[in-house]
C-alpha cells in the first residue's frame, strides 16, 4: 500500500507538469475548436461549423496537400543527405577523435538561431544575390534566376538546411552501434559493398532512420515561419493557415485547424511506427 | 566435401606502419588437419588468421591455397570462411536466413538456399531453431549457427578466431568435442586461433606456437608439448620447469620432479590440490621456483605444507635441453 503511494508520489511532479503544460492546453484547444465566431466576437458553443468549413474548403485541402508535399520532399532530401553523412562518419572516418570533430562541425550551424540561418539565405539567393551574380559572371546564365528565392525551391532548401542534422544524429547513433565484425562477416560471405549496405547496414539502421523521420516530418508539418520567410508569403502550409487565423483573432477556426493538423501528424507517426520498432533505440 | 586442401604461408608479413605484427612466417598446413595457432595476446596470431581470411591486407609474402596464390583475393573468392570471435550473426535475420546469407548474396533462389541452409543446420543440430533470431539463442547455440553459416560456402579451410572464448567453461569443453567431430566429418582444414594451451592441446593435430610476430615452434601437439624447443614454449605450454644447469637451460616436466629423501633442497611455496595431482611449487636455495606435479595418492602419504623443507629429485635423462 505505502509502496504504491510512494510510486504515485514519485510520478506526480512530472505528471503534473505534463498535465498542466501539455494535456490541459490541448484539451483547451479542442474545446475552443467547437466554439463559434463572427467577425467581431467569439462565443462558447458546441458546433461543428469550424470543421465543416475546414473540410468543405478546397483551399484548406490544397494547403494540406502542400504541407504533405513539403514534408515528403524534405524527408527524401534530408534522409539522403543525412544517411550519407552518418554513413561517412560512422564507417569511413576511422579515428574517434575525427568522428567527434566532424560531428561537431555538423552542429556549427546550430550555434545561431533558426531565423538567422533562414534569413541568411536571402542575400545569397536574391535576384542580385551571390548565387545569381556568380552564375552570371561564370556565364552559366544570362539573366538572374527568378525561382531561387521566394519559391518552393527556397522553402525546401531552408527546410533541408535546418533539419538535416535531425536526421544525421539518430542515424549516426544507430550506425555507431553496428558491430564492425558484422560488416566483415558480410564481406566474408561474399557480399559486395552495395549488398552489405542494402542487406546489413540499412536494416540495422532502420530505427535511427525512423526516429529521424519523425523529427523531420513533425517539424516540417508544424512549421510556419520558414514557409513565410522563404516564400516571401507566397506559399502556404497548414502552420501559416493557423497563424493567419490567429492574426485575425479567429481562434476557434485556428483551433480546429490545429486539431486536424495534430491528428494528421499523429496518424502519420502511427503509420511509421507500424513499420519499425524503435523501442530498442530508446 | 573433399579430402582437404594444401595451405601454405610463404614469408607472410604484416606491418602496421612501422610495427611488425607478423614477421616473415612460413608454414605448411597439412590437408584436412586441425591446426591450433596459439600464443599470448599481441603475438600476431590473430593478424595471421585475418590475413589468411582476407580481412587484413598482406604486407609481404603470400598465402597459397590449393596451388593458387590467394593473398590478394577478396575473402569470399579464397575458399576460406571465417567464424568470428563474437560470432557476428546478423541480428535482423532469422537463424535460417543467417545461414543462407552468403547464398543469397550469390543470387541463389530462396527454395534452394533455404534447403541448403537447413542441411547445414542439421549438421550442427540446430534445425529446431531455424526461425529464431540470434538474440533468442544462448551462446553455444549462436556458435553453432555461426559455424553453419561459415560452412555453407563449402570452404576449403575454416578459420576460427578464438571461437570458445565467449563460452562458459562447461560449454567450452562440449563445443570442443563438437568442433573436433565436425572437422573429422568434413575433412577440411580447421585453423583455430586461441590463447589457451589446454584448448590447443585438446583440439589440435598440430600446434603453431607464436610469440613476438614469429613462429616459435610448430608441429604435432605431442611433440610441441613434450619437446619444447625454447624457454618461451616450455613456459607457455605449461607443466614444465625451466632449469639452468651450468649455464645451459633445460626443460623439465613437472611430473618428473619427485619429492624424495635426497636431491635439491627447497622450501615449499604453495600447494594446490588439483584432483588427480597435487601441484607443489618450491623455492630452491638458488632462488629458482620449481613446480612438481605429485600424484595425489603419493602426496597424501606424507603431506607437505607451505614452509616445509623438501628434497627435489629427478632423473637426469628427463632433462630436455632448450635451444635458447
Amino acid at each position: 500500500m505505502t509502496r504504491n503511494l510512494i510510486g504515485w508520489l514519485q510520478a506526480a511532479p512530472l505528471a503534473l507538469v505534463l498535465m498542466g503544460f501539455l494535456v490541459a492546453p490541448i484539451i483547451m484547444i479542442v474545446i475552443v475548436s467547437f466554439w463559434g465566431s463572427t467577425e467581431y466576437s467569439i462565443y462558447p458553443a458546441f458546433q461543428f461549423d469550424n470543421y465543416s468549413y475546414l473540410f468543405a474548403s478546397s483551399v484548406v485541402w490544397r494547403v494540406f496537400g502542400a504541407t504533405f508535399k513539403y514534408a515528403a520532399i524534405v524527408w527524401v532530401l534530408t534522409l539522403g543527405i543525412g544517411f550519407t553523412v552518418a554513413y561517412f562518419l560512422a564507417f569511413h572516418v576511422r579515428s574517434l577523435t575525427w568522428q567527434i570533430a566532424l560531428f561537431l562541425l555538423c552542429t556549427i550551424p546550430f550555434w545561431t538561431s533558426n531565423i538567422i540561418r533562414m534569413i541568411s539565405w536571402i542575400p545569397f539567393l536574391g535576384r542580385n544575390g551571390i548565387a545569381n551574380q556568380t552564375l552570371i559572371s561564370w556565364g552559366v546564365i544570362d539573366e538572374p534566376l527568378e525561382w531561387l528565392l521566394y519559391s518552393d525551391f527556397s522553402v525546401i532548401l531552408a527546410f533541408v538546411h535546418l533539419y538535416t542534422l535531425f536526421m544525421v544524429v539518430p542515424i549516426f547513433n544507430t550506425m555507431m552501434r553496428i558491430d564492425h565484425s558484422l560488416l566483415e562477416a558480410a564481406r566474408d560471405a561474399g557480399a559486395t559493398g552495395f549488398q552489405t549496405l542494402v542487406n546489413v547496414i540499412i536494416p540495422l539502421t532502420k530505427p535511427g532512420i525512423m526516429i529521424g523521420t519523425i523529427f523531420v516530418v513533425t517539424l516540417v508539418m508544424g512549421d510556419f515561419i520558414t514557409v513565410r520567410f522563404m516564400s516571401g508569403s507566397q506559399r502556404a502550409n497548414v502552420g501559416r493557415l493557423i497563424s493567419n487565423d490567429i492574426g485575425l483573432l479567429q481562434y476557434p477556426s485556428a483551433a480546429a485547424t490545429a486539431v486536424v493538423l495534430l491528428c494528421t501528424v499523429l496518424l502519420v507517426i502511427g503509420i511509421l511506427l507500424r513499420f519499425v520498432n524503435i523501442r530498442k533505440e530508446l | 566435401m573433399g579430402a582437404g586442401y594444401d595451405l601454405e604461408l610463404v614469408n607472410l608479413t604484416k606491418k602496421y606502419g612501422e610495427t611488425l605484427a607478423v614477421d616473415r612466417i612460413n608454414y605448411h598446413f597439412k590437408p584436412g588437419s586441425y591446426v591450433c595457432i596459439l600464443g599470448p595476446s599481441g603475438c600476431g596470431k590473430s593478424s595471421t588468421l585475418r590475413m589468411i581470411a582476407g580481412h587484413e591486407s598482406v604486407s609481404d609474402g603470400s598465402i597459397v591455397l590449393d596451388g593458387f596464390d590467394v593473398s590478394h583475393l577478396p575473402p569470399a573468392k579464397r575458399g576460406t570462411a571465417m567464424m568470428f570471435q563474437n560470432y557476428a550473426l546478423f541480428p535482423h535475420l532469422s537463424v535460417l536466413d543467417n545461414v543462407a546469407f552468403s547464398l543469397r548474396m550469390k543470387g541463389i533462389d530462396k527454395a534452394t538456399r533455404h534447403a541448403k541452409a537447413r542441411e547445414l543446420l542439421e549438421l550442427v543440430d540446430m534445425t529446431a531453431y531455424a526461425d529464431r533470431f540470434p538474440a533468442q539463442l544462448s551462446g553455444g547455440q549462436q556458435q553453432r549457427v555461426a559455424l553453419a553459416r561459415a560452412l555453407v560456402t563449402q570452404p576449403k579451410v575454416l578459420l576460427l578466431d578464438e571461437p570458445l572464448s565467449a563460452l562458459d567453461p562447461f560449454l567450452r569443453i562440449r563445443m570442443r568435442s563438437e568442433l573436433k567431430r565436425l572437422q573429422r566429418e568434413l575433412g577440411i582444414t580447421f585453423i583455430h586461433v586461441t590463447h589457451g594451451q589446454d584448448e590447443a592441446l585438446a583440439l589440435g593435430d598440430e600446434l603453431v606456437v607464436m610469440n613476438n610476430s614469429v613462429i616459435e615452434q610448430a608441429g604435432p601437439a605431442r611433440d610441441v608439448w613434450s619437446a619444447p624447443k625454447t624457454e618461451f614454449v616450455a613456459k607457455f605450454m605449461g607443466g614444465h620447469n625451466v632449469i639452468a644447469v651450468n649455464g645451459t637451460k633445460f626443460a623439465l616436466r613437472a611430473d618428473d620432479v619427485l619429492l624424495s629423501n635426497s636431491g635439491l633442497s627447497a622450501v615449499v611455496n604453495s600447494v594446490e590440490y588439483q584432483g588427480g595431482h597435487v601441484a607443489l611449487t618450491a623455492l630452491t636455495e638458488s632462488g629458482e621456483e620449481v613446480l612438481s606435479l605429485v600424484p595425489e595418492s603419493l602426496f597424501f602419504q606424507s603431506p607437505k605444507n607451505p614452509g616445509d623443507s623438501v628434497m627435489l629429485a629427478w632423473n637426469e635423462g628427463r632433462l630436455h635441453r632448450l635451444q635458447s
